[in-house]
């Protein structure tokens, strides 16, 4: 196990530069003078242009400019953005938001997904179970867009019932909405993913002895069914946190929030190679770390998966 | 949400099949003597007499026969604006509604059908295919062969799909170029594909990994039984059903993650028409005409339920634990 | 121009005319009280993240553009309602040629650091924009004053190898300090519209502390001399101002703080208005358009108003295909204006029919026959212009919300005119503008127009002049260059104007873009704010605002 975890922080380094890599050269690749859209229907004079281009060493090639940031990065300085500002206190800002934002959205999508899961798992083609069906797959359909917009109109402005954006100081009970909107289209899976496995588990050796033991059927489904069903759902939850980060862009817009997605998707269309590398190395690591958590859950819960 | 990478099913180990030795699916097999019916044909016995079966199937059937010839359901032109009759409610002469552009709704829901369809279902076949042979080498092989493909895997998750799509389709779709609608087409799957097949491999790997260790994989590997055999006649039907369940999902968001393509003007483009296109377009209009949003999201979701039923029945029929 | 980057709205631009806030004038009883509160009251207004450190001369985009105006007070204002400039931090401008300027300031008013505003202070701030290795956005318009030449050199060869040539000079020649409170202009050229230009926030004086601070420093915590100084900013979150109490000009604050929150999309910011959690929305997204939901949502809360800027489509005239003008001129004829900003807008912006916006300032209404709906005419057109081959691609920047009115005046051409038109959305907005701004487009394409300064000039010699700054389709009639140039240095500003009509006749014949709106705000503001006006542009005027 020892020696195990010992290799897998050790693949963790070519991987690390593998995807730095990668998304540096994707960005570096992305279409557009990233300083032709800056001065608006004008059009930038070639001076600025010259000046930024010069200041950022864009006329260098890319391996030149690579090597540099790595460089900076392993000294701890992420650069800073076309506009001066420090990349570091960015993420130093927005990484925490995004996070909360995650861990609601993870909360919310294992509460409702596993009740959805095992009332649903536990009576199978029943009405109840048809309903969540649709209703789960109406919000993976739906453009995210529109779930949240929806969601805000309603609950936000015209009811009332919530604030409509989240203020900066992340309240929680104002992460409810978005992270619903940001958990729904893990819900579903969650819940078909623990409907499966609760099914499945049903009809094992060990429930049936345990019914016919003469167990209440309560206790039946909390302690024996639910625990070994529940392996496959912790570990895919596991792996969500890392994907709800950094699928969090449509909603953090939608509700106001400064995360990382935002401020990813601004970078990248404005090719601000620093910010987009920066933030998705910790996003990509965040990733990578919740990884192997998982990989070691499984041989922890599972004892037929061995790692030598 | 419509974006694949965030929908991450990793793992579903199915400890079950690892005691479940006395399967049909493995019977015949491994004793190789006379088997009473194939593991197709039984599955196939069992869906005939599914009522959702045969619901589903007809569904889909008529979203394909949709997409491959709209002009049998409608003789619209999809394209045609005029102002004057924008924003126009549904009504008899135009059962849906006519868009803000004053284009007739109806008939771009029907021609909808074929970017969306064709879009989504090549690109789950693809991200299954790539996914899932990397995934069985990867579980089946081990090692370094696994750590290998792990790893390149790891890389390709670990990027957010909205910076892939970007970079994908702006180098190659970029405003000058003159693609034709196959072309864009073709390149809103590849896009979704290679970003999306860390995800069946991660599903197919640990399937494989669970399932590779069974009394039934051992024996036939002891029988002397070829690599290729095992993979295809044991391995593959036994880790088929948590691919089928999440690949039917997938089509669903892959017509969304379609739509967040258009959406930020790198995905499919006009006069080319997709459900999601229509759901964007619609959203400004929310509030005044909802019946916008409504038309194409309701077949969107006909379709995608169609498809997810479609593999629950499927699965069910080839899982026999569940009968 | 100063463009908006917001994803979706992006078409907010400003507005023309002075609005009082309506609901606020009347009937307030404790007017002794709401005083008392307004004084130490403060707001928050919408805004988005400044795409470069807050320098004057190096501010394009409006995220940052308000802020420096907010943060500083030039030599002249411009009215809210749109009327000529008046003088703010000048005493008097004074020219006999339009040639030589002498500009005399008012005495002892301050910097946000406490430093006296100094003659020197407009003279180095100047100097500073228009040296070419400085790499300010607006250099350009130091391009009047004599011996910018000599400090502005430009590569030789676009994006080649070859760097551009160090400039000759540091300083102007035209600039010269008198005494503290006096400087002298000298243009290359009598401009009459010179005055008119120096609102504009290119020619803000800057402190003593830029120069030994440097841009990037200075930019990330900038010290003006207007109503409100800086108190911080926050990336992605707020920038927050506040009262600057040693004000002593005309517009003085009524309250105390301006918290600029930052949105990074219209709808959220819009539903925090209606909510009341934020206090004024410059432009209230697209979707509350529709079926006019905002009026219903805000009330007497809603702000309807012009702005002097003008959707426009222009044509790349390098292209063959596109050097007929009966050919342009059909094309523009088969655009049904009205149809437009009826159906896809809502009624919110006006068609345009003139050339220069009317709002602004020596614009002749009406003056745009190519800008008329008629198809008739525009058939033949086309038929005595030989056709048009091939797909007619009508490109938008894909990052705004373009694409419906591009896509309906794509749909009237191709009805009209039965050719194969469409509109074609281009990803970013810098994709869009590098291909723009390397002659490459293979389509007309969308461009927008907003004054930098109320005076037709503004509309022309940039627009449709031989090498003017943004004449992008590269649009050469050597009449109209002749009669801009005329125009430009004629003694007088109404001999200007009549010059630049004489000059925009020819244009009219040429039609070298497609003008489809003029500008229209809608903006809204807070229950909280009882008082409240627009500027010229259509930003908050922030010293008007009573709580």
């Amino acid at each position: 196990m020892g020696r195990y975890l010992v290799r897998r922080l050790l693949q963790l380094v070519p991987v690390f530069i593998g995807t730095t890599l990668m998304i540096y050269l994707l960005v570096w690749k992305v279409p557009g003078d990233p300083f032709a859209g800056k001065c608006g229907d004008r059009g930038c004079p070639e001076n600025y242009r010259a000046m930024m281009t010069e200041k950022f060493q864009l006329d260098q090639p890319w391996f030149v400019q690579y090597a540099t940031y790595m460089k900076n990065l392993l000294q701890g300085d992420f650069g800073t953005t076309w506009s001066g500002r420090e990349v570091g206190d960015i993420i130093a800002t927005a990484y925490p938001n995004t996070l909360k934002l995650a861990a609601m959205a993870l909360v919310i999508e294992a509460v409702i997904g596993l009740t959805a899961g095992v009332l649903t798992g536990l009576r199978r083609n029943g009405f109840l179970d048809n309903l969540v069906l649709v209703s789960t797959l109406f919000l993976i359909a739906l453009p995210v867009f529109v779930v949240g917009f929806v969601l805000q109109w309603f609950f936000g402005v015209k009811w009332g019932i919530v604030t409509p954006t989240v203020s900066n100081e992340m309240r929680l009970t104002e992460l409810i909405l978005p992270g619903f909107v940001l958990g729904s289209a893990s819900m579903a899976y969650i819940a078909r993913v623990s409907r499966t496995s609760i099914a499945e588990n049903r009809r094992a050796d060990y429930v049936r002895t345990a019914i016919a033991k003469g167990l209440p059927m309560r206790r039946v489904v909390g302690i024996h069914l639910l625990r070994n069903s529940l392996i496959p759902v912790v570990t895919l939850l596991g792996t969500d946190l890392g994907a709800l980060m950094g699928g969090a862009i449509i909603t953090e817009g939608i509700f106001g929030i400064n995360g990382v997605g935002r401020t990813v998707l601004r970078a990248i269309v404005t090719k601000e190679s620093a910010t987009v590398v920066s933030i998705v190395v910790v996003l990509v690591l965040v990733y990578l770390l919740m990884n192997l958590v998982v990989d070691l859950l499984y041989a922890a819960l599972d004892p037929r998966i061995r790692y030598e | 949400m419509s974006d694949p990478s965030a929908a991450s099913i990793v793992s579903t180990p199915r400890p079950e099949q690892l005691t479940e030795a006395s399967s049909p699916a493995t019977a015949g097999p491994v004793g190789k003597k006379e088997k009473p019916r194939s593991l197709l044909g039984d599955a196939w016995l069992d869906l005939r007499r599914k009522p959702l079966f045969w619901i589903s199937a007809t569904f889909i059937l008529l979203f394909v026969v949709m997409a491959a010839f709209p002009s049998l359901f409608t003789s619209g032109d999809p394209t045609a604006t005029s102002l004057s009759r924008s924003r126009v409610e549904p009504s008899g002469d135009a059962w849906f509604g006519y868009d803000v552009l004053g284009r007739d709704v109806y008939a771009r829901t029907i021609y909808g059908a074929r970017a969306s369809i064709v879009v989504s279902l090549l690109s789950v076949i693809g991200t299954m295919l790539i996914g899932g042979t990397m995934g069985i080498i990867a579980g089946y092989k081990g090692g370094w062969v696994d750590g290998l493909l792990s790893r390149i895997a790891d890389i390709f998750f670990g990027l957010p799909f909205v910076l892939g799509a970007i970079v994908i389709l702006t180098t190659f779709n970029g405003a000058t170029s003159n693609n034709t609608a196959w072309q864009i087409m073709g390149l809103v799957i590849a896009s979704l594909v290679v970003l999306s097949w860390p995800v069946v491999m991660r599903l197919m790997r640990s399937s494989v990994l669970a399932t590779k260790e069974a009394d039934y994989i051992v024996a036939a590997r002891a029988m002397g039984a070829s690599t290729t055999r095992i993979i295809f006649k044991h391995l593959l039907p036994n880790c088929l059903a948590p691919l089928l369940v999440y690949g039917t999902i997938m089509i669903g968001s892959f017509i969304g993650a379609e739509a967040t393509l258009s959406f930020l003007g790198i995905g499919l483009k006009s006069p080319v028409v997709s459900w999601g296109i229509m759901i964007n377009e619609a959203q400004n209009y929310l509030r005044p005409s909802p019946y916008l949003l409504f038309f194409p999201s309701a077949f969107l979701v006909t379709a995608v339920l169609s498809f997810v039923m479609l593999g629950e029945a499927v699965r069910e029929a080839l899982d026999p634990k569940l009968r | 121009m100063r463009v908006s980057k917001r994803a979706s709205g992006a078409i907010a631009m400003g507005a023309a005319f002075a609005l009082i806030a309506s609901g606020c004038s009347s009937g307030n009883d404790d007017e002794g009280g709401t005083s008392a509160n307004s004084s130490d009251g403060a707001i928050v207004v919408d805004g988005t993240e400044p795409e470069n450190p807050l320098v004057p001369a190096n501010t394009t985009e409006t995220g940052g553009g308000k802020i420096i105006d907010w943060l500083w007070t030039g030599l002249v204002e411009y009215p809210n309602n749109g009327g000529a400039p008046q003088n703010a931090l000048a005493e008097s401008i004074e020219t006999s040629d339009s040639k030589v300027y002498k500009i005399k300031i008012k005495q002892n008013t301050k910097f946000h650091d406490g430093t006296v505003v100094k003659a020197k202070n407009f003279v180095d701030a100047w100097n500073w924009g228009a040296y070419s290795p400085n790499g300010a956005q607006n250099a350009s318009f130091f391009a009047d004053i004599d011996g910018f030449a000599d400090v502005n050199t430009s590569d030789p060869d676009g994006d080649g190898p070859k760097k551009a040539p160090e400039p000759k000079a540091k300083e102007m020649s035209g600039l010269k300090v008198v005494d503290d409170w006096n400087f002298e202009v000298t243009l290359a050229a009598p401009t009459a519209v010179f005055p008119t230009k120096l609102g504009y926030s290119t020619f803000m004086p800057l402190p003593d502390a830029f120069f030994s601070q440097g841009a990037e420093a200075f930019g990330k915590k900038p010290i003006g001399n207007g109503p409100v100084s800086f108190v911080s900013w926050e990336n992605n979150v707020a920038i927050k101002l506040t009262r600057f109490d040693d004000y002593n000009l005309r517009d003085k604050m009524k309250i105390k703080d301006v918290n600029v929150k930052i949105y990074q999309d219209d709808t959220a910011a819009y539903n925090d208005l209606v909510s009341n959690n934020l206090d004024f929305q410059q432009q209230v997204p697209v979707s509350s358009l529709a079926g006019d939901n905002w009026k219903n949502d805000l009330g007497d809360r809603a702000i309807s108003s012009t702005t002097p800027s003008t959707g426009i489509i222009a044509f790349p005239i390098y292209d063959k295909r596109f050097q007929n003008p009966k050919l342009r001129k059909a094309i523009s004829l088969s655009v049904n204006r009205q149809e437009i900003t009826d159906k896809i807008f809502f009624g919110n912006r006006k068609p345009a029919d003139s050339w220069a916006n009317p709002l602004t300032p020596g614009a002749k209404p009406g003056n745009c026959t190519a800008c008329q709906f008629k198809p008739d005419e525009a058939k033949q057109l086309l038929a005595e212009a030989g056709g048009f081959t091939g797909q007619l691609k009508m490109y938008y920047n894909a990052d705004a919300s373009h694409k419906d009115w591009m896509e309906a005046v794509a749909g009237q051409v191709k009805n009209t005119l039965g050719i194969d038109a469409v509109a074609v959305g281009v990803p970013t907005f810098a994709v869009f503008r590098q291909n723009i701004n390397a002659h490459k487009m293979d389509g007309a394409y969308r461009a927008g127009w907003q004054q930098d300064y109320p005076d037709v000039e503004n509309w022309i010699n940039p627009l449709y002049v031989t090498g003017g700054s943004s004449n992008d389709g590269l649009y050469s009639n050597p009449e109209v260059d002749a009669l801009a140039k005329q125009a430009s240095s004629a003694p007088s500003l109404e001999a200007s104007h009549e010059l630049f009509a004489k000059a925009v006749e020819k244009i009219d014949q040429d039609v070298p873009t497609m003008p489809i709106y003029f500008g229209g705000q809608q903006s809204g503001h807070s229950v909280k704010i009882k008082k409240m006006e627009l500027s010229n542009v259509g930003e908050l005027d922030i010293t008007s605002v009573e709580l």
